[in-house]
């Protein structure tokens, strides 16, 4: 990376067309310069898509689907963001100065999320192999149906956690209002220690691993069981 | 979709900025309700007399047959304030009598609100153009509440846009939808109370005003609403006094409420409250699901 600041004032010309369509065109990612996107306003898919390691900082409140399908991207929010941020990221690092509303890294399938404010309801849903480290408290229905990946909790979390989980992997710190179907508590390993440590180590949070706890799935609903009769 | 918007002014020196603040609030909700828009204000002053906003539905904008037929059939003082197809009547009539004349008498004429304070305005079309029409950056007031509709539980027509009201000065926006409004209408009708409309958040309108006229308080009626409407919501409500928030608790439509010491400022998503004055320093939250949140001025 390299060359001078490329500065997107969102509240002038195209707005987010022309940030993204400059994204979009940058065949050469070696001399990308810095991004610097001013004025967001809430606007809706404030750089998605990128597909080269820029780095972008959105300065202000963003609106739904900031940093979707990222790949490579090292995407700032200077703010809050609205729903779906960095949903379907591939890989790189979208991180969320403020709050992030619903759905926050939905079907992200690499790259890291960090959220140094609360997350809403359903973060991480269908999650398929990113991870996403949340400062504050997730919202009910956070983790549902998640395939692959690691949650990081380091506040609260609302309802039905981690409902129907697959093969993702939760670590809270705080309450946990209720788990969801299939979701139970585990012994923290030395592996997970040390996976939640490089994990807290990249958010730039100083949490003592040890204080959290870890969900996962019991494995229950992976095999239909007539005699359940519906009740899980 | 849907959008909503409300805002709430704590003190009376910012009265006059209300429509110029909420003009663009609404237009920033446009993508999310392109079809119709709508615009409840409530004035600083409580007047003395009944307001009621009116609408013509059908034909043109020719108040002067109106006002005679009403001369006629309620000899008494009335006076109307006209903007095109819109109209607020303020009367010495009892409310009942309009709504009976109205019915019996002015076919196409379709009552908005009644009360001492709730001024209604609703149409088709773009919310920026609704806006331009009816002149709502010039309207005053504490507080107001605003809605852009992007339909899906009924047609598109001026009487089924956002806000709905119920009784005196309370009127409600919604962007979600209801599945048990049938259900809801059925209950109530019995009690004698009447559906102008077809669409699903009138149901809950009724629901809760009928429960406050009850005896209800706001907050013990929505408690009550979450048992008995079914479907997703947020709602913005409006009363004489203030404003109340709720979102149902799966929470799926979204809101964010903006507070300084001037304001409080409701909307479905930021891009709506921008621009407001002094926002940046502004307390910013989303509402929890199944919370009741309420503000009136000091």
């Amino acid at each position: 990376m390299s060359g001078t600041l490329k500065e997107f004032d969102l509240s002038r010309d195209e707005g987010v067309r022309t940030l993204n369509g400059w994204l979009h065109g940058q065949a050469s990612t070696e001399a990308a310069p810095p991004v610097r996107v001013v004025n967001p306003d809430g606007a809706h898919n404030i750089a998605v898509g990128a597909d080269a390691p820029f780095n972008i900082d959105v300065i202000g409140h963003a609106g739904y689907y900031v940093g979707g399908m990222n790949k490579l991207a090292r995407i700032t929010v200077h703010g809050n963001a609205g729903t779906g941020a960095a949903e379907n990221m591939m890989s790189g690092e979208v991180r969320i100065k403020g709050f992030a509303s619903n759905g926050a890294g939905a079907s992200a399938h690499g790259g890291l999320l960090v959220i140094e404010g609360d997350a809403s309801l359903r973060c991480g849903i269908s999650l398929k192999g990113g991870d996403i480290v949340v400062g504050g408290s997730v919202g009910s229905f956070s983790a549902f149906m998640a395939q692959a990946g690691r949650l990081v909790i380091c506040g609260d979390a609302g309802e039905a956690l981690g409902d129907s989980l697959y093969e993702a992997v939760i670590y809270v710190k705080g309450k946990v209002a209720s788990l969801g179907a299939d979701a139970r508590f585990e012994e923290m390993t030395p592996a997970d220690i040390d996976a939640l440590s490089g994990l807290l180590q990249r958010a730039g949070l100083t949490h003592d691993p040890r204080a959290f706890r870890k969900v996962a799935s019991a494995r229950s609903l992976y095999h239909w069981n007539a005699d359940a009769n519906q009740e899980y | 979709m849907c959008g909503i918007v409300g805002l709430l002014l704590k003190k009376p020196e910012w009265d006059a900025r209300l429509g110029e603040l909420l003009v663009p609030m609404l237009r920033g909700m446009t993508e999310r309700g392109p079809d119709s828009a709508g615009l409840a204000v409530f004035t600083s002053a409580e007047s003395p007399a009944l307001k009621v906003s009116l609408f013509q539905l059908e034909g043109t904008s020719d108040w002067g047959a109106f006002m005679r037929g009403l001369q006629a059939a309620l000899p008494g003082e009335h006076a109307l304030h006209e903007s095109g197809r819109h109209a607020v009547l303020t009367t010495r009539a009892a409310a009942d009598a309009i709504r009976r004349h109205i019915t019996a008498a002015a076919p196409g004429v379709v009552l908005l609100s009644q009360g001492h304070r709730i001024e209604l305005y609703k149409d088709i079309g773009a919310p920026g153009v609704i806006a331009e029409r009816y002149g709502f950056a010039g309207f005053s007031g504490s507080h107001a509440v605003g809605h852009t509709r992007m339909a899906t539980e009924s047609a598109v027509t001026p009487d089924r846009a956002h806000p709905f009201t119920a009784g005196e000065d309370f009127c409600l926006v919604h962007n979600g939808s209801l599945s048990n409004p049938y259900l809801v209408r059925r209950k109530l009708e019995p009690l004698g109370i009447h559906f102008d409309t077809d669409n699903d958040t009138e149901a809950a309108c009724r629901f809760l005003e009928w429960r406050m006229r009850e005896g209800d308080g706001i907050e013990a009626a929505i408690e009550r609403g979450f048992t008995e409407l079914d479907g997703f919501f947020t709602f913005l409500i409006g009363t004489k006094n203030g404003l109340s928030l709720v979102r149902d608790p799966f929470a799926c439509k979204p809101a964010i409420v903006a507070e300084t010491d001037d304001y409080v400022a409701v909307s479905s998503e930021f891009r709506s409250l921008a621009h407001l004055p002094g926002v940046s320093g502004a307390k910013l939250f989303e509402p929890q699901p199944r919370t009741i949140y309420h503000w009136e001025r000091a």
